[in-house]
């Protein structure tokens, strides 16, 4: 079923302000309606939390300071089916410590917006330095198969709009949302512009229809709350449209899997989000995403100045990954290049979607993405 | 224009480049501030930068510096290199001691020794130094800079930090 739209005067004056990733994330879920927030706090995300819970006071909204963070997924899946617009932020420890409870909210069909602001792993790794090692987590992170969405933003101003489109698109297919920043984006303050006006998705709703199924073409059930009369059930096991449990029924099991994973990629074509800079008539491609994209435009920009034609892709929506939109820009390069904040992850995607050679740069030195990192001219004299 | 600070935290290293970009947005130009510092927050060596910019701001951290503020003798150490030649060095001279063979010019404030004597508050030597740098530069308008430290400062530090500023502008 369609969820529904509603354009709402935003949560702060219109104007541009000059604020934190983290604190601007925090001002994009109030602007989209998100009360409730259940965490615990750890670096590099603790001032989204501390921003958010200022604005809470201010907004009225619920904060939990949990005892961990399985438990604050517990409480958001709770908040959520009492129909609340729902968040958390964690970073790399914490998310692998909430991954029981991501597969519970994607089994249940819970909307929910998770902010990872990635550090520098594995373990507790480097607090206070960036990473992207957890592109694959993300994705794959809990048992079995089911898909989430995960954005990237680049920029203080994506940290308060792709906020907003995370809430819109958990709304929207009643999914596990990531947005998936990394410290070098979560720490940077930017100028930013709020404008007057703010577009919210509301969770499809309908009496008397079934909450896990209703057959319909785009897979998306409609979402009743407790307390608004519908008859509830909801389980991490396998369940039939109606919230039964019927673990020993195989095709519901194999009805509901794939409605899990399919709701998503049928549906990818409208989640999909990438931005291309500089691709025509291109020999070489960048691919690349958050911080290390920004590290890739200058690269880029000083490359095609001494006549070298490269361009950059940067996918915004990380999953469901756009490979078509990647196919069409990287038609006829003679080299892909992808440069990661990690021994190469997002890199195994592109590959498995591309017949051109692709080279893989992995800076795992808990340093922000250096534009001579990308410095790709050593490439270019071998080829 | 690309500022880069340095010194330990707990010396307000980063707060005086969150208040100079903000300064910079005031004045309708376009802003990057980044830090970098330990997870122990106090004592260890920060650094903050800060990029300001007419035009878009592609990479959000600095290469090379056009000015380089140092509050920490290692600071001076570390980071002189990323100064550009015509670049213009600042460094608190009341705990940076400096070379004389460099190819840049370098600028003393007495900033912690006048946060001390005027005020008995070490806290405030980073608005001392930073209204020096402002001073000095003109990178953005007295106004705004006023209004940036009015906006990041609680309401009870207000008046000292005004007028740790003001020393520090007519310093530069």
């Amino acid at each position: 079923m369609k969820y529904t739209t509603e354009t709402i005067p935003s949560a702060l004056k219109p104007g541009d302000y000059f604020m934190m990733g983290d604190e601007a994330s925090a001002e994009g879920a109030v602007a989209a309606g998100c009360r409730f927030f259940a965490g615990y706090p750890i670096t590099p995300t603790s001032e989204l939390m501390v921003h958010i819970v200022k604005r809470f006071e201010e907004v009225g909204g619920k904060f939990i300071q949990m005892e961990d963070e399985i438990g604050s997924v517990g409480a958001m899946v709770g908040a959520s089916w009492a129909g609340g617009k729902v968040m958390t932020a964690t970073s790399g420890p914490g998310l692998s410590l909430m991954m029981e409870n991501i597969g519970y909210a994607a089994m249940t069909e819970t909307p929910m917006v998770i902010v990872d602001i990635q550090r520098a792993g594995p373990s507790t790794g480097q607090a206070t330095r960036p990473g992207s090692g957890d592109i694959l987590q993300v994705k794959y992170g809990s048992h079995g198969d089911y898909e989430i969405i995960a954005l990237s933003p680049w920029s203080v101003q994506e940290m308060y709009d792709l906020t907003i489109e995370a809430f819109n698109l958990a709304e929207a297919y009643r999914a596990p949302v990531f947005l998936l920043a990394d410290e070098g984006v979560g720490h940077l303050r930017e100028n930013f512009t709020v404008k007057g006006e703010v577009e919210v998705y509301h969770r499809p709703k309908a009496k008397g229809l079934p909450p896990f199924d209703t057959g319909d073409e785009d897979m998306i059930p409609p979402m009743p709350a407790f307390g608004e009369g519908e008859k509830l059930l909801i389980t991490g096991s396998t369940h039939d449209e109606w919230g039964y449990r019927k673990t020993q029924v195989s095709a519901v099991h194999d009805r509901l899997v794939k409605r899990l994973v399919n709701k998503i990629r049928v549906n990818a074509g409208k989640i999909h989000r990438w931005e291309a800079h500089f691709i025509e008539d291109i020999e070489y491609l960048v691919v690349a995403y958050g911080i290390s994209a920004r590290a890739a435009l200058k690269t880029v920009m000083d490359l095609r100045k001494e006549g070298i034609k490269i361009g950059l892709w940067r996918p915004i929506t990380i999953w469901p990954f756009p490979e078509e939109a990647l196919k069409e820009a990287a038609e006829g390069v003679k080299a892909v290049i992808v440069p990661e904040m990690n021994h190469g992850q997002l890199v195994r995607e592109v590959e498995r979607h591309l017949s051109v050679p692709v080279h893989p740069i992995a800076q795992v030195d808990g340093e922000i993405m250096r534009p001579e990192t990308i410095d790709i001219r050593y490439l270019i004299l071998d080829i | 224009m690309n500022v880069m600070f340095c010194g330990f935290g707990g010396q307000g290293i980063v707060l005086a480049g969150v208040i100079l970009g903000k300064a910079a947005v005031f004045d309708g130009l376009n802003a990057a501030q980044a830090a970098s510092y330990g997870s122990e927050a106090r004592g260890s060596a920060c650094r903050s930068e800060v990029i300001i910019s007419k035009g878009q701001i592609v990479y959000p951290h600095i290469e090379r510096a056009d000015i380089l503020g140092v509050m920490s003798q290692q600071g001076y150490d570390l980071f002189q290199e990323k100064l550009k030649e015509d670049g213009i060095l600042f460094y608190d001279d009341s705990i940076v001691q400096v070379k004389d063979e460099v190819p840049f010019e370098q600028v003393g404030i007495p900033a912690t020794e006048l946060a001390i004597k005027e005020f008995d508050k070490r806290i405030v030597a980073n608005i001392i130094f930073l209204g020096a740098v402002v001073g000095r530069t003109e990178i953005v308008s007295m106004e705004a800079l006023e209004k940036a430290v009015r906006d990041n400062v609680p309401e009870k530090f207000l008046e000292v930090n005004l007028r740790a500023l003001e020393i520090g502008l007519k310093m530069g």
